[in-house]
């Protein structure tokens, strides 16, 4: 195992983090706050509570997966394909470093970025609503398996895109759309039939439920199946992410 | 000097590179390299040349693992490149052609975090020692892109020698680099060689090849058409033209002058003289003594040296 490669990788991202945290961490938490402030106060305060958790602090666990997913993705994308970009990737592919070394440093780096912004946003919230965190351990699983599972699926868009336009298109097309659709702002009961059957077609209902059933102890979905969606869709990224390095899929001529 | 006599003697051991039947077929279907048989022997400094699009930086590629190979194989340092790709890597250094960089890292940076990447535990000293060499120790905490191209290509090699390889290939490393550059790399080539660094180079320039290489493979539209020594190539290539600007136009080559294989142009106005620059006589006095006497007078006269490229492409032609 190539540690000193992944130690150099993981160590690369995470200066490049740090060279820019006041946009890593002033525009996430900018946003949550809005979100806060809109959602939480100004009409969460007209609405009753959703299955005993009161709306402000309901919306905790779907924003903070929110922001995690797009920021998973986009940190991860951007690390592996501006190197493409530029074509300092050939560094990468010339030193000995397998593809899982390869993984841990760069996947690893995003994962990391996304754990402390979820940690943000949580001390945000705490800012605007009081709320409580019922099975703390399951709780920092989620998050950890949510930020590796799609810092991985960024890393393969990084991989697969071959313009600017491709790596802005998946995360704003499909996620964000998901995510607004997976509950982050509403209990998945609450749909009419049948978008309500529709939904549980989305991967990210499983994640956001899963997340917020650690916060309160209620979920849309069995806690069971939250966590092996969540796990499939790692192995998924990760065997994808086997292929496309070894094959050299978009990263060799 | 006695680390030059050493490395030469190295040289004529067992090949530290060992390339086997490599074919590299695009998608689109271009063949850019059919079937390369080379050995680059330890220790020597070997010239790859041959023009733009034969091969050079897609078998270089190959070697350093950037490219994935049709078929064939290479074996660097007793290391297969595909099944043992990490005791392959981790010997073998590459100056890419372009000047990929990283633009907000500083050096110091950059060539520690290459260090890193090959599996190598921090040696600052090492790193120091590499970037006084290249003359970029005051440079070492500024920013890449700060620096100018000549800079860059310093940091490139830099990187590549940050991990101690015993291989280093440089692809086309003085292209664009102004000639006080070129002459310092050369120093730094010709210092790493002595250290026992096996270097493989391609380049466009006849002088690099001449003044570095210890032995010159060609290569053209994805064959190696030749192998040798330094010392016999340039007896091939050693050929140089003198061009006559004469005052008074002719009609032919004077009879006079018919045994020194002189040619006119179709104007009648320059008469070129070809001659082996190596020899111990050029000739060259003896023409000018020889046009005196025929009363030719000439407004300009210039030597030129065919380019390495139109001499091999000329060689090329001879072989067709």
């Amino acid at each position: 195992m190539n540690w000193l490669a992944i130690a150099a990788i993981y160590k690369f991202e995470m200066s490049r983090w740090f060279r820019t945290i006041g946009q890593s961490v002033a525009s996430p938490v900018l946003s949550t706050s809005l979100y806060f402030i809109v959602f939480g106060a100004a009409i969460g305060a007209r609405m009753g509570a959703i299955d005993g958790v009161a709306y402000g602090a309901f919306i905790i666990p779907g924003l903070m997966m929110l922001s995690i997913l797009n920021e998973s993705i986009g940190n991860a994308s951007f690390g592996i394909y501006f190197p493409k970009w530029s074509g300092t990737i050939f560094e990468i592919l010339s030193a000995p470093v397998s593809w899982g070394e390869m993984l841990l440093g760069y996947v690893g780096a995003a994962t990391t970025k996304s754990m402390l912004l979820g940690a943000l946003i949580l001390v945000t919230a705490r800012v605007f609503v009081p709320y409580e965190i019922a099975h703390p351990f399951w709780m920092l699983c989620f998050l950890l398996l949510t930020a590796a599972s799609f810092s991985l699926f960024g890393f393969l868009i990084g991989i697969w895109a071959d313009s600017w336009e491709k790596l802005q298109t998946i995360p704003m097309l499909v996620i964000t759309p998901l995510t607004f659709l997976g509950g982050a702002f509403y209990s998945i009961d609450m749909l009419p039939s049948p978008w309500r059957e529709l939904t549980f077609f989305n991967p990210v209902v499983y994640l956001i439920s899963g997340f917020r059933w650690s916060f309160y102890g209620v979920s849309d979905v069995q806690i069971e199946i939250s966590l092996a969606a969540i796990l499939g869709f790692l192995t998924a990224c990760i065997l994808t992410a086997r292929w496309m390095i070894l094959s050299g899929y978009r990263l060799k001529r | 000097m006695a680390a030059v006599m050493e490395a030469r003697a190295c040289a004529t051991a067992e090949p530290i590179v060992s390339v086997r039947g490599l074919t590299k077929t695009y998608a689109n279907g271009f063949s850019a390299l059919k079937g390369i048989d080379l050995d680059i022997r330890r220790g020597e400094i070997f010239a790859l040349l041959g023009p733009n699009g034969a091969g050079k930086t897609t078998l270089i590629s190959i070697i350093c693992g950037i490219v994935n190979a049709s078929s064939g194989s290479v074996v660097a340092d007793g290391f297969d490149n595909v099944r043992e790709f990490r005791g392959a890597r981790a010997r073998i250094g590459l100056v890419p052609q372009e000047l990929h960089t990283d633009a907000f890292e500083t050096v110091w940076a950059t060539c520690n975090f290459s260090r890193g990447l090959f599996g190598f535990k921090p040696n600052p000293a090492h790193v120091e020692q590499v970037l006084k060499d290249l003359s970029l120790w005051d440079k070492r905490n500024d920013k890449i892109m700060t620096l100018s191209g000549g800079m860059k290509r310093r940091v490139l090699i830099a990187k590549a020698l940050a991990h101690e390889p015993s291989i280093l290939f440089l692809d086309e490393p003085t292209a664009g680099v102004d000639v006080e550059l070129r002459h310092d790399m050369w120093n730094v080539v010709r210092r790493l060689r002595e250290r026992g660094v096996t270097i493989i180079l391609t380049t466009h320039y006849i002088e690099e090849a001449e003044e570095m290489a210890d032995r010159v493979g060609v290569i053209l539209k994805g064959e190696i058409i030749l192998v040798e020594d330094k010392a016999t190539l340039m007896q091939k290539l050693g050929k140089r033209e003198l061009n006559l600007h004469l005052c008074e136009r002719l009609e032919s080559v004077p009879e006079m002058l018919a045994d020194l294989k002189l040619e006119l142009d179709a104007a009648g106005t320059l008469l070129i003289y070809r001659f082996d620059a190596l020899s111990e006589s050029t000739g060259i006095s003896e023409l000018l003594n020889r046009l005196a006497a025929q009363g030719i007078g000439f407004r300009d006269l210039r030597t030129s040296e065919s380019t390495l490229e139109e001499i091999f492409v000329s060689l090329v032609r001879e072989r067709a």
